[in-house]
């Protein structure tokens, strides 16, 4: 009954491990080389950056051990670049929780490097991130160079994680890649239910059920809930144009298409990391070695 | 005089008859898929042990977050209103109620005439109810009665992510597969149940005698970590699930007092 | 930058927020909290560390409860009123 183990639900949020080197970046021992490592719960993610450009990253899944995964990323960043660690300038260490990244210079919050790097990704006109994981949401507003104006995080709480809609998947005995999808096929969409709360909706959902109504619109009526609770978070910390989704619920078509109907924008597109794209899942990293390259010129002018 | 009152939850119907100021039959069943038949079965078992009928009852109460659902009723009570009602007709020192249910807990101050003077309540999260120890004793594989006597064997609490159902559940799992003591995760529900409780009370400011009531007060698990976390000891009447009915068949009796003169 | 400690659950929403640009450093809501439930840490703020106000991690999930005792749906609390350049604000909204 537990979520968290269903072999079929994990193949659903998978990544795959892997590496890229961007093309056409040459570098030299007079550029200003920066790494960021970005250690999460479940993915251990690093990137390097030649003079403040993407150059090359790795993705891998982080172990029992927070400095062996920030190791086995940075190894796996700096994987066919011809690259040593003592070449980085500047290397900034970023993650979950107070984590251990051995080899940084310097320690900074996610939520800072988040920022910094969703600046990045989709350029200045980004104001305000919304990234929804397993177990947290996270609500930042920006600036236009990727300064964190107001933030909050809600770990809290499991309703519209990763884990609060695998709970309902479960209950309505719906396969969780299809829930975004299926939530969007009804012909008129359901008020949300009252309760937001994940474990009391399990028996305000089955009341709905009996009292003759469809699993695609329990689903809905559960869905904008949830949508109306993500978009109250962004409220929080002010709204403004351009939004972006990121994170796993950011594949849920029911949750995003309905946060873009309660706050009447449209989310940013995704890049198109598979091919040449950047990937908003390096995001943290990204932004960390960002951050890197500032502090060590900063350092070179005093 | 006798009078009936009955406490209608999502989860569970209690119903009490009293007369002259006495009980004189009690009854429960579960809420389940019709709550209005359910509370009519409750109440006929309640006056069948007290050996009367619905036309000896001279006025009916009802209580509870399914009160609209509640038949016989000539009127209703909030719950608040019902517990500080029958917390000091049972422990007349009462000055601090608090009643913790499957759905909700709430903690209330009254007088000594059984008037709320203020109150505070959780509702809407399963984490701050009876809900989050219920879901706990299931991913542990513990019937609920027995997770009480277990945590009291456990010397420390396990940490565990206590402030959601949802998270809390799968942070139990985890830790049996990592063979952690089923006694410190027991005791670590109850203290951060007790947590929450306890600053609830704080809010209103500890006046004793602490009176606890609600189905949670059976359970002995959670008076311990509670008496632990307040420094003191509270009060549990007998019948602690009943004290909602209780409170609607006094509040019926002094109705129906009213309506005689 | 301004920080919302605290979190929306099904019974409302519970925050402290803390503006960083505002605040001094100087500790007086932290002498002053009832239930220790603040602390100083140290904030990286565009490209230098900074001393400033935050709720104690193991008080953000439980904040509700923690602070219910100061009345913070009045936004008089005693770390509100004791901050000098207006840091603090409490945002307090049960169903």
């Amino acid at each position: 009954m537990m979520s968290g183990s269903d072999p079929s639900k994990e193949e659903f949020w998978r990544w795959q491990e892997y590496h890229r080197i961007v093309p056409d970046i040459k570098w030299s021992s007079k550029d200003v080389i920066t790494a960021g490592v970005d250690v999460g719960s479940v993915g251990s993610k690093a990137a390097v950056m030649v003079n403040g450009k993407a150059y090359s990253w790795g993705i891998t899944r982080t172990g029992a051990n927070s400095p062996e995964s920030a190791n086995k990323a940075l190894d796996y960043a700096l994987k066919d670049t011809g690259l040593k660690v003592s070449d980085l300038k500047f290397i900034v260490g970023t993650g979950y929780g107070r984590v251990n990244v051995p080899m940084a210079n310097k320690a900074i919050t996610e939520i800072a490097c988040h920022a910094k790097g969703a600046n990045y990704i989709w350029g200045p006109s980004v104001r305000t991130v919304l990234d929804v994981g397993g177990q947290d949401i996270k609500a930042i507003k920006i600036d236009e160079t990727g300064r964190v104006v107001s933030f909050l995080m809600n770990d809290k709480c499991a309703a519209g994680t990763g884990r609060g809609m695998e709970v309902f998947a479960d209950l309505l005995q719906i396969p969780i890649e299809d829930i975004g999808e299926i939530s969007l096929t009804v012909e008129k969409e359901p008020e949300p239910v009252s309760c937001t709360c994940v474990a009391f909706a399990k028996t305000e959902a089955m009341g709905l059920l009996r009292k003759g109504w469809s699993k695609e619109k329990v689903l809905a009526a559960y869905t904008r809930a949830m949508a109306v609770r993500m978009a109250n978070l962004i409220n929080r910390v002010g709204l403004e144009r351009e939004l972006v989704v990121t994170g796993g619920q950011s594949k849920n078509r029911g949750i995003v298409s309905r946060i873009e109907t309660i706050l009447g924008v449209k989310c940013l597109p995704m890049p198109n990391w598979r091919e040449d794209g950047l990937d908003p899942m390096v995001a943290g990293a990204l932004g960390a070695a960002l951050i890197g390259k500032a502090l060590y010129e900063k350092a070179q002018k005093t | 005089m006798i009078t009936c009152g009955m406490d209608l939850g999502t989860q569970r119907v209690k119903v009490v008859v009293l007369k002259d100021g006495k009980v004189v039959g009690r009854a429960q069943g579960f809420s389940g898929f019709d709550p209005t038949k359910a509370a009519e079965k409750a109440v006929s078992d309640a006056l069948k042990e007290a050996n009367l009928t619905m036309s000896d009852v001279k006025h009916f109460s009802a209580t509870g977050s399914a009160v609209d659902m509640a038949p016989y009723a000539n009127s209703t009570v909030s719950m608040m209103g019902a517990d500080a009602k029958a917390g000091v007709f049972l422990v007349p020192a009462a000055r601090t109620i608090i009643d913790v249910g499957a759905e909700e807990a709430r903690a209330l101050k009254c007088d000594e005439k059984g008037i709320m003077v203020d109150f505070v309540v959780n509702e809407r999260c399963a984490a701050g109810a009876g809900a989050f120890i219920e879901a706990m004793s299931r991913a542990l594989e513990v019937k609920l009665e027995e997770m009480g006597p277990l945590s009291l064997k456990a010397e420390r609490a396990s940490p565990i992510n206590a402030s959601c159902v949802i998270f809390g559940e799968s942070d139990v799992v985890s830790l049996i597969h990592r063979q952690e003591s089923k006694p410190e995760i027991a005791r670590a529900v109850f203290d951060a149940m007790a947590d929450r409780v306890s600053s609830m009370i704080h809010r209103l400011g500890v006046n004793p005698e602490v009176v606890l009531v609600g189905g949670v007060a059976k359970d002995v698990g959670f008076v311990a970590s509670l008496n632990r976390k307040l420094g003191l000891s509270v009060v549990i009447p007998e019948y602690p699930d009943y004290v909602g009915a209780l409170g609607a068949a006094l509040t019926a009796a002094s109705r129906a007092a009213k309506e005689a003169q | 930058m301004i920080t919302h400690y605290g979190y929306c659950d099904g019974s409302g929403e519970y925050y402290v927020v803390v503006d960083s640009d505002r605040c001094s450093g100087c500790g007086e809501c932290v002498k002053i909290c009832p239930e220790k439930a603040l602390e100083l840490v140290t904030e990286f703020i565009d490209l230098e560390d900074k001393t400033v106000a935050a709720v104690t991690e193991d008080k953000r999930k439980k904040i509700k409860y923690t602070c219910a005792a100061c009345k913070p749906e009045t936004n008089q609390t005693p770390c509100v009123l004791s901050c000098k350049t207006k840091a603090i604000t409490c945002i307090w909204n049960p169903k």
